[in-house]
């Protein structure tokens, strides 16, 4: 085995250009020729769209066109890519998303008409100068008053219920069944904060058109190039696969806000038609905030039936999940299929029933952020356990154990249609409780009171499904796309190999991490192995990065490939040797004859399949090039425990998170520091989420949290080092590598640590505190001390 | 349309700019340096820092005209002579101190900064002094080490890689 194979925690090859500042991402790229593209956005959240007049700005200096609604008419909505059906089996109902706004705005930021110039700084003077004539309309913002009879935020559909939904609606009675029978029912309504993804790179778009070929070409700050490339070509603008080439280069972090197919690239890709001349688009930050689709947003009301001893018999849940004004690609899965599936937890809990409301509102679309689903059930899930513990003088840990699915109980199905293929829940509960030192923290607090502090521990843990996903699946519950992954894998004359892979990576170090998996099946040095991704006229297929799918998914296409590449290059080897393809054994970069000293090396091999002078052409084609697809038998699930510290100060309500600590089980790691960058970067984002971060709209819809003066990201100051650990591995069941995904665990697993810790911390305190909602501002700790 | 002249990463350059004209957008734009990069509109996140005579400064919030005869280090002007990773490039790389690679130039450029005026800071100073550079990947944990480890401090009871 390499030195450099799986499981060696070797450095990022990325790094190098990222340091010295040669890397490419979107607003890097300039071409020939290029204009400027400014959108002129609505500034209220609702709102009848009387006229566009753009008289004044095209007379404006520097200035193309000026493109408004009337220049998209014949050109299809923004497609949603998922379909729910409601508990009645009723489509969703589905409103039409326009490129840009047609009659009516429906938020703050929806896009009314856009100049392109010659430079940015003309088309955004020239911007200024278009006059928009609405007729301002009440915002409907709150989401039960959106279902109660509020202002419609499309009239056409005639209500803003999107769908009401029932997971699994034939689990109803017995749930409500058991409830009614329970020794116990804890309940506890909560809101999972609207969340800012806010990927350091904001969003861009370059739109190119050869009218030689007329071959469109987008260049565009996604995670997926391929399903931009399927969503804008097939359903927004009827171009053919093959004469539209979607490249997503260097990404500067995604966090599923570039999933999405937004109307900018729709816009940049149309209007280099049109202008026969490469258009782009950098948004700003304050535009990001308007535009890009934002995360979270449940209000929750779930209960908890339990025995006598804590035994879960039955939990139920209402949510209301905030749609925004329109349908994102894959905003209808979020709250549905990545959430209700999740409800079981770690746990056995007989009967499971869980209800979402889907809700239109003027405000941005909510999609998936970091977690997606998963986040919201674990927060709920965890919350009430912590609640339910103090109800019946249980300890947290305890109840959590007496409850947990065994290890010997896999593969286990959960009432709420997923079955785990492993995890072992005791193993990382036992190892959080000795790396986090549970025991020595009384000792810890009575430090923290001698400074006039209130110290509070939070523990939860969290499972998630992630490799997403089955496509016989998924298909099932109204996906419109199939979720597999592919991989061509070219080996060259000379011994050196070029995977391209549908997944894509902005952070995640795929150009590291991939090589490192050919490299040891092989036995060649990781360098001999270079990784393309994100062009669509470099790579076959591919449905990209998010859901923790990219090894998963992703690197199991690889696999399958490259033992078809090992499979043929044993035959070739065969022919060398002149022995039986079944005798040849492939072991550190040579092949051999088992039983012999015969052997020939890797490199040998790879010139013979190119320099077919020796070689069985009667049987074998030469070259050694082949293509994979893989799509996953199941989900993957991830599991953890976690533990938070507190320092709750309580003068002002400030909390300070003193320590943090992850036990996660992933199951194989290829490089243990990138996985651990990936949980300490969720962890980042999951205390920011429960202590900092909300996207605030005041009651006319205007995002009040608009620019990083207001939206409160967590800074270095505000965060600790974290102990992490991903020792307690059960591989997975079902895919190759035995990869279970790491990238959303962080961001999932450390919300409601936090919330726990500051509660424990207020009720040590002897405050009757049962809840706070996110985020834990200082006021609203404060608040709640001096109510308690 | 006013030129400017200034040194960039040790070599004269000069433009004509407009007087709205930022110092990002000559060095992006202008110079096609576009290691330097813009996050915000607001001069929080600290993507666009870079050293205008010998001073951490945004570049975001900067006129290139202000700047106008001063010395201006960049990303591009940090490795060493002979290409290699300068000592804070190398310990971002090597305790992972970077993911998307965005915040990174900025990062790089506020650490210098920082072991400049204070060769052996604590954690809480390397935290406080990156207070106007925001990262969305790495929580901060490698970054602070990174930190650590170029000012020559022992890392190696930091939890993880």
């Amino acid at each position: 085995m390499p030195k450099d194979g799986i499981g060696a925690s070797i450095k990022r090859r990325e790094d190098v250009r990222f340091l010295t500042g040669t890397g490419r991402y979107t607003d890097d790229i300039n071409l020939r020729g290029q204009s400027y593209a400014w959108f002129v956005r609505s500034q209220v959240a609702h709102g009848k769209l009387n006229k566009v007049d753009t008289t004044a700005a095209a007379k404006m200096p520097g200035v193309l066109r000026i493109f408004t609604a009337k220049d998209f008419e014949g050109v299809g909505g923004l497609p949603c890519g998922w379909q729910i059906h409601d508990r009645h089996g009723k489509p969703m109902l589905e409103p039409k998303h326009p490129v840009l706004a047609e009659g009516k705005v429906r938020h703050v930021g929806d896009p009314i008409a856009v100049v392109v110039a010659e430079t940015e700084a003309q088309a955004r003077d020239a911007a200024d100068a278009v006059v928009i004539d609405i007729d301002e309309l009440p915002a409907v913002l709150d989401m039960k008053a959106a279902v109660a009879g509020g202002p419609l935020v499309h009239d056409d559909i005639g209500s803003n219920l999107c769908y009401d939904w029932g997971f699994v609606e034939e689990n109803k009675a017995a749930t409500d069944a058991a409830f009614a029978k329970a020794d116990h029912v804890t309940t506890l309504e909560l809101v999972n904060n609207r969340l800012a993804p806010n990927a350091m790179e904001p969003r861009a778009a370059i739109g190119d058109y050869d009218f030689a070929t007329d071959m469109h070409t987008l260049y565009t700050t996604s995670q997926n190039p391929h399903v931009i490339r399927l969503l804008m070509g097939a359903f927004v603008l009827g171009i053919p696969e093959h004469k539209l080439r979607v490249v997503a280069p260097d990404v500067g972090g995604g966090f599923g806000s570039k999933i999405y197919h937004y109307a900018e690239e729709a816009f940049v890709t149309f209007a280099a038609k049109q202008l026969r001349r490469p258009v782009k688009w950098t948004a700003t930050r304050s535009e990001s905030f308007i535009t890009d689709a934002q995360g979270r947003d449940h209000v929750t009301k779930i209960e908890l039936a339990l025995d006598k001893q804590g035994h879960f018999l039955a939990l139920r849940t209402e949510t209301y999940a905030n749609m925004g004004a329109y349908l994102s690609t894959f905003s209808t899965a979020i709250p549905t299929y990545l959430h209700g599936t999740l409800m079981a937890g770690t746990y056995k809990t007989p009967h499971i029933y869980v209800n979402v409301k889907a809700v239109f509102t003027n405000t941005v679309p909510v999609d998936a952020y970091r977690g997606a689903g998963r986040p919201e059930a674990t927060y709920q899930i965890e919350r009430v356990i912590d609640k339910a513990a103090r109800e019946l003088g249980l300890d947290p840990l305890e109840i959590r154990r007496r409850n947990f699915i065994k290890a010997d109980e896999f593969p286990y199905q959960t009432p709420v249609a997923v079955v785990y293929d492993t995890g072992d829940y005791d193993a990382t509960m036992n190892k959080l409780e000795s790396l986090a030192d549970l025991a020595g923290f009384e000792k810890r607090r009575a430090e923290s009171a001698k400074a006039g502090k209130l110290r509070g521990l939070g523990v939860n843990t969290y499972i998630e499904a992630c490799g997403i996903a089955p496509s016989h699946l998924v298909g099932q519950l109204g996906a419109r796309a199939g979720l597999y992954e592919s991989a061509t894998v070219r080996v060259n004359a000379t011994g050196g190999v070029v995977v391209m892979t549908g997944s894509h990576s902005h952070g995640q170090g795929h150009e590291t991490t991939f090589p490192q998996v050919i490299a040891e099946m092989i036995g060649i040095p990781v360098e001999s192995v270079e990784i393309v991704h994100g062009d669509t006229a470099n790579v076959p297929m591919g449905m990209g990065t998010y859901g923790s799918r990219s090894l998963a998914v992703g690197g199991s296409a690889m696999v399958k490939a490259t033992n078809k590449i090992i499979a043929k290059a044993k035959k070739i080897a065969a022919h060398l040797m002149e022995a039986s393809d079944a005798d040849i054994e492939l072991k550190d970069g040579k092949f051999s004859v088992a039983g012999t000293d015969k052997s020939v090396e890797w490199g040998a091999v790879c010139l013979a399949a190119y320099v077919p002078h020796n070689y069985p052409l009667e049987s074998l084609e030469p070259g050694l090039e082949e293509t994979a697809f893989y799509d996953p038998s199941n989900f993957t699930y991830p599991s953890g425990a976690y533990a938070c510290e507190v320092e709750v100060d309580p003068d002002t309500g400030h909390v300070k998170v003193c320590a943090f600590t992850a036990v996660d089980d992933f199951g194989n790691v290829v490089n243990p520091m990138i996985v651990e960058g990936q949980v300490h970067g969720g962890i980042g984002q999951g205390i920011g989420q429960a202590l900092l971060e909300h996207a605030v709209y005041d009651g006319n819809g205007q995002m009040i949290a608009g620019s990083f003066m207001d939206y409160a990201m967590p800074r270095a100051g505000d965060l600790p080092f974290y102990k992490v650990d991903h020792s307690c591995a059960t591989p997975c069941t079902h895919n190759p590598l035995g990869v279970k995904g790491c990238g959303e665990a962080g961001a999932i697993g450390s919300p409601p640590a936090v919330v726990n810790a500051v509660v424990d911390a207020l009720q040590r305190a002897g405050k009757k505190v049962s809840h706070i909602d996110m985020p834990l501002s200082p006021y609203r700790v404060w608040s709640a001390i001096q109510n308690a | 349309m006013p030129k400017v002249t200034m040194r960039v990463n040790g070599r004269e350059v000069s433009g004509e700019v407009e007087g709205r004209t930022l110092l990002v957008q000559f060095l992006r734009e202008g110079l096609g340096l576009t290691g330097t990069h813009v996050g915000c509109d607001t001069s929080q996140c600290g993507a666009c820092t870079v050293h205008v005579n010998g001073l951490q400064v945004k570049s975001c919030t900067t006129f290139a005209l202000d700047v106008d005869g001063a010395e201006v280090t960049t990303i591009e002007g940090m490795a060493n002579a002979d290409g290699s990773l300068s000592v804070i490039q190398q310990a971002f790389q090597d305790h992972h101190g970077l993911q998307c690679g965005f915040c990174t130039p900025g990062m790089v450029m506020a650490a210098a900064a920082l072991l400049k005026e204070n060769p052996k800071p604590t954690e809480a100073q390397i935290r406080h002094h990156l207070e106007g550079n925001i990262c969305r990947c790495t929580g901060y944990h490698n970054i602070v080490k990174a930190v650590l480890a170029a000012s020559g401090q022992d890392v190696s009871a930091i939890a993880a890689e």
